[in-house]
This record gives C-alpha cells, sequence and structure tokens, in this order.
C-alpha cells in the first residue's frame, strides 16, 4: 500500500503526527485534509519546525540587553556593534542527516546556516562548528569524523567563508548518534536587516536559487524522529549541498539587498518551501498563493506534494515591492541563477496552492498556527550527585604522566588535523587562528574585531543540567573574556534526547534554567538558536549538550591576547581559587577512569568579577598572553600556553593544603593565567588581593621543558609529539 | 600600477587580493568580469583564488573556457604580466599559459597552513623584491595544488630558471615534510618562457599584513608596483 490509498489518518501517523495532532488538524481546518496539505501540515508540526516540546522552557532565556538589534524568531539574531553595525549569527544542527550521510549532512548544515545569515543581509565572514562523535575506537567514528569534516570543508572552503574554529569531542554516548552543529557569523549595516515577513496585498512572491528536486523530501520529519537500527535507509532523506550555486546565490542576494527592492526574504531550509511560504505569511498576518507549476524543477513529474515537502538546498523566497521583478531578475540572470514569480500576496490569511489552475490545498494560517501543539512535557529532575574532594581520590599515576596522557588523548590532542582541512584565512581577515581561547575576524577595513567560540561541556550537563547549562555559557563568556573582548551575545543549539522520557525533559529543564541564569547574571543575552531532540537511538539518547556561540567585541586589536608564552622570564600567574575539585573532570575520567562527583560549582559573580579584571588587563596591555582554564584544570593550561609559545615553564610548588592531582587537574570554574613582567606581575597579583580575587604566580616562564613536577622534566618536544600525534594516528596517518 | 582581477563565478580571494594591490600601490584595481570578451589596457592581471564554477569538473577547467580567458590570454601573449594564484594558477595551466598539471593533494585531503618557500628566482617583476634563495612564509589553502608535468618539461622548467618558489624547511631544505601537496620536485610555483606569467599555490595575499601574523606576501605586490608602476 503506498501513501496514495491509505486513509488519511494512517498517513498522519507515518508523517509524525500522532492520533491526537491528526484529529486537531481535521479540527483546524473543519475537514479531511488533502494529501498535500497533511504534508504542508505534518512538517509545520514536526519538532524541528514547531519546537513543540521546547517552546515553554525556552521562554526562560533572557533575550533583550540595549545592544540587542534583533532576538529569536527570525532567520538569525542581530546584535549592534558600533559604527553603524550590526553582527548577525545562528547556530544550528544537523545531526541526523551527518549520521546517515556524514559529508553531505554536514555540507548542507554549513549551507543552511549560511543562508540563515546572509538572508538577513549580512555577509557571512566567519563559520565555527561543535563536532560530537562517539568514542574514538567506536567501529563507525574514523569514518564519520572524515566525512564531517571534509563536508564542512568542502562547503565553507567553496563558498569562501573562513572555519575560524569550534569544538570536536569524543565520548561514547554520542556512538550511534553524533552532533553536529554550525555556526555562522555575518556583518550587516545595522539599518539594513532584512526579516521575513510578508506585507502588501497583491505583491509577487519571487523564487530565486537552484532548481527544486526530490531531496531532502520528509528531512524535517526525519530530524524529528529517534533513530534505530534502519538509520541507513533513510539516507535519500539528506540533501545533497552545492556551494558553488551558493556563493553565486550569496552574491546575487547581497546585490539585491543594496537596492530596496526586497520587502521579506525567507530561505527554504527544513520543509523547504512549506516553511519558507508559511512563516513568510503568518508573521505578516496574510495571505499566500502559489501557482507551483511556476517553480524551477530540476525533474519532471514532481507533485504538489513533493515540490512542498522537497528540501532541495540554495533556494530563497521573497516578496518584492510592485514593479521591482525586471531590476531583480536582471541581477539574477546575471549570476545565472533561477528566477521565477510564484506567487503572489492576498488578503485571505489562507496559504493557496495550485497546479495547472487547479486548487491543491487551501489551508487557514492562522488557525493552522494558534493549534499548533505545545507540550507541558513531563519531567523528572536529574538527581544530585556528592561533592568530590581531591582527598576522596587516591591518584593512580604521577602528575607529570597524567599531563602527557592527557594532552595526547582524545579529549585534549590537537584538533590541527580539523582544522587544516578547513580554510580558516579566506578573506584575509582572520586574526587568531584555530587553537587559541577563542577565534578573532577582523571588521573588514578597520582596527576593530568579532571575537567567537563555541563551547559547552556535556560531562558536567550529565552530572548537573543546571550546572552544566550555566557553565557552557560561562565557558563561551570566558572565551572572549580571554583574548579581550566584551562578550556581547549568544546563540545556542540545544541537543538533547528523546523529549518523551521524562529524564530527558528534566536534563533539557535543568540546562535551561542554568543557562538563563548565567546569561542573565553576564550580561549575555540569547539572540537566536535551535533545538535538536530525540537524539536517541535504539533507546539511548546522548549526553545533554547545550552547544553555545558566543560573539564578542575587540574594539582595538592592539590590546588583544593569545594564549602563546612570549619571553623567558616571565611569571605566570593564576587569576582564581583552586579547591581541588575534581568531580566530573576530564583527569578523573580520562586518568582514574571514573565519572562520578558533582561537576565544579560556579558563582556567577565571582565568574563576572574575575573575567571583568582579566580583560582590564588585557585592555590596558599589561599582560603578554592570556588563557582562561577549563578541561584539565591549571596544568594542562600551562602546558598549552607553553606549546603554543615554544616556551618551557618552571613551575612553582604545589600549595601543600590540596594533594598535587587537586592543585594540577581540578577544573575549579572562573579561573584564568596570564603572563606579564616581573613588576607586572607584582603589581596585578597585588591589585587582585586588593579587590578580592585570589592570584598567585604558579611558574616562570623560560627553557624548553616543563620542570617542577615529580620525575623527569617534561619536554616540549615530547609533549608535542603526544599533543600533535593522537589525532594523525586515529585516522592512520603516521606523518 | 593599473591591475585589474578577474572574478569567475566562485572566485573568493579576489577582494583579498585587491586589498593587497591596493595596500601596494595606492591604486584602484579594476574587476574584469568572466563573461566580457575584451580587458581594457592594463599593467597586471590577476588571476585570483577561490574556485570557478565550483571546481566540479577539474580545477580551473570551466574558467580556462570562459570569454574572459581568451582575451587574458591574448595580453599575456602580448606581454602583460600575469599573476595566477591558487585557482588562477589551476586556470592558467588549463587555459596553456603555463606548463603542467595540478592535481589532487597526495593526502587527499584540503590543506590550510602556512608553509615556507625559497625564492629561487629573483629577477623577475613579480619578485625582484626578494632576495634569491630567501625562504618566506606564506599560506596555502588547496584541495588540488600537487604540481606535475613529464621529466623533460621539469627538467627545463628548472634548467631556465623558471622555477618560481619551490616548498621547504623553514631552514630552506626541500624535503617531502615541507611539501604540503606532494609536488612535483617540491614545486610552488612556475613562469612562463618570459617569465610575465607567474603561477603559484601559496597565497601572498594571505600574509601580506602583520595584523593577520606576516608580511612575507607583501614583496610580491611591492615588487609589481616598483616594476610597473
Amino acid at each position: 500500500m503506498t501513501r496514495f490509498n491509505m486513509p488519511m489518518a494512517q498517513v498522519a501517523r507515518e508523517l509524525g503526527l500522532s492520533a491526537d495532532e491528526y484529529r486537531v488538524l481535521v479540527d483546524a481546518i473543519g475537514r479531511e485534509p488533502t494529501m498535500t496539505e497533511l504534508g504542508v501540515a505534518s512538517a509545520m508540526w514536526s519538532e524541528h519546525c514547531s519546537y513543540k516540546s521546547s517552546r515553554v522552557w525556552l521562554r526562560q532565556f533572557p533575550t533583550q540587553a540595549p545592544w540587542v538589534i534583533q532576538g529569536p524568531g527570525e532567520n538569525a539574531g542581530v546584535i549592534a556593534i558600533g559604527d553603524g553595525l550590526a553582527a548577525v549569527f545562528k547556530m544550528e544542527s544537523h545531526n541526523h542527516p551527518s549520521y546517515i550521510e556524514p559529508y553531505q549532512g554536514a555540507a548542507t548544515g554549513v549551507g543552511g546556516i549560511l543562508r540563515d545569515v546572509f538572508t538577513m543581509g549580512a555577509r557571512p565572514i566567519a563559520n565555527l562548528n561543535a563536532l560530537h562523535f562517539g568514542a574514538p575506537d567506536h567501529p563507525k567514528s574514523r569514518h564519520l569524523v572524515a566525512g564531517v569534516v571534509a563536508g564542512i570543508g568542502g562547503y565553507g572552503n567553496c563558498i569562501g567563508v573562513p572555519t575560524v574554529g569550534g569544538l570536536t569531542v569524543f565520548d561514547g554516548g554520542y556512538d550511534d548518534n553524533i552532533l553536529v552543529n554550525a555556526m555562522t557569523v555575518g556583518l550587516a549595516r545595522a539599518d539594513r536587516i532584512f526579516t521575513s515577513a510578508a506585507a502588501g496585498i497583491g505583491n509577487p512572491v519571487v523564487y530565486v536559487g537552484a532548481k527544486t528536486g526530490r531531496d531532502g523530501i520528509h528531512g524535517a520529519t526525519m530530524a524529528s524522529a529517534a533513530f534505530d537500527d534502519q538509520a541507513a535507509a533513510k539516507r535519500p532523506t539528506v540533501q545533497v549541498g552545492d556551494p558553488f550555486t551558493e556563493k553565486l546565490l550569496l552574491e546575487a542576494c547581497l546585490e539585491l539587498m543594496a537596492t530596496d527592492a526586497i520587502i521579506s526574504i525567507q530561505d527554504m531550509g527544513a520543509a523547504g518551501l512549506t516553511s519558507s511560504s508559511v512563516e513568510m505569511a503568518s508573521k505578516g498576518n496574510v495571505g499566500i498563493e502559489l501557482e507551483l507549476d511556476r517553480v524551477p524543477m530540476r525533474e519532471t513529474g514532481m507533485n504538489a506534494y513533493e515540490i512542498m515537502l522537497s528540501e532541495s538546498q540554495e533556494r530563497m523566497l521573497m516578496v518584492l515591492r510592485p514593479g521591482a521583478e525586471d531590476r531583480a531578475r536582471a541581477i539574477f540572470d546575471k549570476w545565472d541563477l533561477d528566477f521565477a514569480v510564484i506567487g503572489r500576496i492576498t488578503g485571505t490569511g489562507r496559504l493557496v496552492l495550485r497546479v495547472a489552475g487547479e486548487t491543491v490545498a487551501d489551508l487557514p494560517l492562522a488557525p493552522l498556527a494558534d493549534a499548533a501543539p505545545v507540550y507541558r512535557r513531563p519531567w523528572v529532575a536529574t538527581p544530585p550527585r556528592a561533592i568530590l574532594a581531591a582527598e576522596d581520590v587516591v591518584a593512580p599515576v604521577g602528575d607529570g604522566e597524567a599531563l602527557v596522557r592527557l594532552m595526547g588523548g582524545a579529549h585534549l590532542a590537537s584538533r590541527r588535523w580539523v582544522w587544516e582541512q578547513y580554510d580558516h584565512m579566506v578573506m584575509a581577515d582572520t586574526v587568531q587562528r584555530p587553537g587559541g581561547d577563542a577565534a578573532v575576524v577582523r571588521i573588514h577595513g578597520t582596527g576593530r574585531a568579532l571575537a567567537l567560540t563555541a563551547d559547552v561541556t556535556p560531562r558536567y550537563c550529565l552530572a548537573d543540567p543546571y550546572v552544566g547549562g550555566a557553565q557552557a555559557v560561562a565557558e563561551a563568556w570566558r572565551n572572549l573574556t580571554a583574548v579581550g573582548a566584551q562578550p556581547l551575545a549568544i546563540t545556542d543549539c540545544m541537543n538533547f534526547g528523546n523529549p518523551e522520557r521524562p529524564e530527558v525533559m528534566g536534563q533539557f529543564a535543568g540546562c535551561v534554567e542554568g543557562m538563563a541564569a548565567a546569561c542573565e547574571a553576564l550580561r549575555f543575552p540569547v539572540v537566536s538558536g535551535n533545538v535538536s531532540l530525540y537524539n536517541e537511538t535504539n533507546g539511548v539518547s546522548i549526553p545533554p549538550t547545550p552547544t553555545v556561540g558566543g560573539v564578542g567585541l575587540i574594539d582595538d586589536l592592539d590590546a588583544m591576547a593569545i594564549i602563546a608564552f612570549k619571553r623567558a622570564g616571565e611569571p605566570v600567574v593564576l587569576i582564581g581559587a583552586t579547591r581541588g575539585h575534581v568531580g566530573a573532570t576530564l583527569w578523573l575520567g580520562a586518568i582514574c577512569a571514573r565519572d562520578d562527583g558533582a561537576p565544579p560549582a560556579l558563582d556567577l559573580a565571582v565568574e563576572l568579577r574575575h573575567g571583568d579584571f582579566v580583560r582590564g588587563l588585557i585592555r590596558g596591555r599589561r599582560v603578554s598572553a592570556c588563557h582562561d582554564l577549563s578541561d584539565g584544570g591549571l596544568l594542562v593550561g600551562i602546558a598549552e600556553m607553553a606549546l603554543a609559545g615554544d616556551l618551557g615553564v618552571a613551575l612553582a610548588p604545589a600549595p601543600e593544603d590540596l594533594p598535587s592531582h587537586g592543585w594540577w587537574f581540578a577544573e575549579d570554574q572562573s579561573r584564568y593565567l596570564v603572563t606579564a613582567t616581573p613588576g607586572e606581575a607584582k603589581a596585578i597579583v597585588a591589585e587582585a588581593e586588593n579587590q578580592g580575587i585570589p592570584a598567585c604566580v604558579v611558574g616562570t616562564v623560560g627553557g624548553d621543558a616543563l620542570t617542577g613536577l615529580d620525575g623527569e622534566p617534561i619536554s616540549l618536544k615530547s609533549l608535542r609529539n603526544a599533543h600533535e600525534g593522537w589525532f594523525p594516528a586515529l585516522m592512520g596517518e603516521n606523518d | 600600477m593599473k591591475a585589474g582581477v578577474v572574478v569567475f563565478p566562485d572566485s573568493n580571494c579576489d577582494r583579498d587580493v585587491m586589498v593587497a594591490l591596493r595596500a601596494a600601490s595606492g591604486g584602484e584595481p579594476v574587476v574584469l568580469w568572466h563573461k566580457e570578451s575584451s580587458v581594457p589596457p592594463l599593467d597586471l592581471i590577476v588571476l585570483p583564488g577561490g574556485f570557478s564554477y565550483g571546481d566540479y569538473l577539474r580545477p580551473g577547467a570551466m574558467a580556462a573556457h570562459s570569454p574572459i580567458m581568451r582575451a587574458v590570454k591574448e595580453r599575456a601573449t602580448a606581454g602583460t604580466p600575469v599573476l595566477a594564484i591558487c585557482n588562477g594558477f589551476q586556470v592558467a595551466c588549463e587555459a596553456g599559459l603555463l606548463p603542467g598539471a595540478l592535481l589532487r593533494n597526495a593526502s587527499l585531503k584540503y590543506v590550510c597552513r602556512d608553509v615556507h618557500l625559497r625564492v629561487e628566482q629573483s629577477q623577475t617583476v613579480f619578485t625582484a623584491r626578494y632576495a634569491q634563495g630567501q625562504v618566506v612564509r606564506i599560506p596555502v589553502g588547496h584541495h588540488d595544488g600537487n604540481y606535475v608535468a613529464d621529466a623533460a618539461t621539469l627538467d627545463r622548467l628548472e634548467g631556465e630558471g623558471r622555477v618560481a618558489f619551490r616548498y621547504v624547511t623553514p631552514e630552506g631544505e626541500p624535503t617531502a615534510g615541507a611539501n604540503p601537496n606532494g609536488s612535483a620536485r617540491n614545486i610552488a610555483g612556475v613562469f612562463n618562457e618570459t617569465r610575465t606569467v607567474l603561477g603559484l599555490m601559496p597565497h601572498p595575499e594571505r600574509l601580506a599584513d602583520i595584523r593577520l601574523g606576516g608580511t612575507d606576501g607583501r614583496a610580491m605586490f611591492e615588487s609589481l608596483v616598483e616594476a610597473l608602476a
């Protein structure tokens, strides 16, 4: 039996609508839907498009600040960055497609987020990504890593937007459900931001870009369901990317945006023509009529259902000013792209679709939107864990050996293998390349810059969702602060398991609350985001992973910090308190093979105070290097600075009131390392203490090894070999 | 110096090279659109990096047959200097302006990183500001930079002083480890017979500004301005 001769209620189930949702739909439109209408409604009500399980929680996020121009709800968030300019950015997931077909899944994830940003009128200036793979030795990991990295590079390199930063995590919790989160940041004039609300009865609706094919039909529905062993059979629902066409579309759209021809514009992402036409009309409280046979098509014989649900890439829908069609068409002709007037805006409040003059769908938009399901799903809080003190754990190996194992292990080993496959220098404004605390991209033609980061610590979120959610935001804030930037706003990508499981909803609720608290305290609002639920395979959900993408501003590039040790003889100063918190740390997991304990506590007032102090030092040009402490703790932070600067360090002895592993590997929060001349270092410590901020000297830069731990000095050469060798070895390369 | 920068569909280093040209010359380069079939009088033509037509067929293969390239070839034959960077180098080889071809990197992966180059020929309009044998640091970013030609061609290039740059260690040694893509004899760039066309895979425009971490690329643009102003 095909879908076309099944009872509609059964088709609805196949398309992901519950029996209740189907009844509500029939009530809302007053009759049984047609096949095309059901396709449209099921896509609009999918988790991916409707946020039906997450909406009630997301309202907690602070979204306002004087510099916020556009908060959540549009294609991307927008913040003012001075000089009449705006930063436009968003992060989005492409998890399920990337697991099924890693190259195209990841590539189209990049393509989609780029479109979200240039739809707003911004020229993309940077891409970032956050990748979570399964255990390194899982049989699929190498295949997935190779494909995802090549796909991200294949798209970003071709379109010519630098991929400047991100995060790559390996954890068995993602074995059968990897995460691929892509973020794009663009620059626009603050007074030239484009949005999606349609307006003007009778105005032409224009389709531009690539032709429509049968690829990606039901992508949004697929992304809203859990996986089983048959996941590979869903391969045809993955779209195919064409970065060349997207580059032309980018240039053509920006050229048209420089005129006054466009009233509103929306890219065709998930659920394609369905979501773009419905969103534009709904936001504008108008109706929309489309003649589907005018849609440029790549294949013959496509029916209305396929045209509306296709997720072919590199397409845009626009409402133009009347009479602007010819001017607009000339620009798209110049760039060799399709341009077709496919419909008009109406005052009926209905979505009307016609093929060869015959109506195939006629849906009332407001009732459909009002009736859209919103769930307050049952949830249970994650049980709290006991705090684990350093004294409670016996170190199985010495501190030096632990350091080398951590630096040369899955979590901390150099990601050079990844980022050398990304063009991170095109556009010639990349001031800080991958490998530091945050990427720094110059605002073209100025001495100012944006600092960018993507971060999250899923093992903290698993141990305590509230603390983990708050820490993800604080960590992004800290990364930006450590380069000297003023953190301004975040985008998020909420990757969780099956929301119909109360414990998963509990993780979601906890993370949202923690993130909201941190955003509030750090004046770091959420301006855009994405929710990816049903990251579950065969009943096993992923660790809660609320990825945070942060954007900050550096007003003067002469006052920017990098992590590299600069000069022999300079003291290394630790800012912030070390209490020896080892619960849920990397050291506990990688060295002790334990994953218990509460995550480190986070005091947001302390976070703010320490960060503001450190940023002041950088802006006052008083430090020669700066690095925030995170995974792996103090010793790892020092080692990373040493490798970056190719200078060793003589470590001061660990204090006697802590076991040494508690000093070197604890992950107490709100800490930074800075280096400065000896005189300046002394002044910094004194100033910090005056302000009630713990600070002390933990070592002195110099030599070509880390000395001062028990045992032999650790040469930079051996540390570097361990650090750089892991990834190529994983991928079967021996260079 | 009046420079023109060709823009193919999907060129993406056109702006970057214009910035570098402007910084070196103070002059404003003109854009040469790929659909044009003639070029105005110019002192220098640049084929920029990036991609062209997505390079879905073979890098540079489509662009080499675009209308603008017929005019570029005429000018090159008449002696107008042509600087062909990265994808531009691929286009120039496909168009027959330079000998050899650029295959997929030996690693089969895209590679973006700084490399060290030895200046093999400083007696040209492109390289006069470099010292013969000088080692410079300039980035590469490509998937298909593996330069090949038959042995006779390579011997002729070497014999005629037409190897422009070679991938070397920071100490100047052309080792296998210093070669990012498997190029024959570590060749990073070559000249035509009259040394008026230079093709190279590295991007001098990406390290021509101290803010970006180095200025070794700047001397190429300064050499051109000095020779052609």
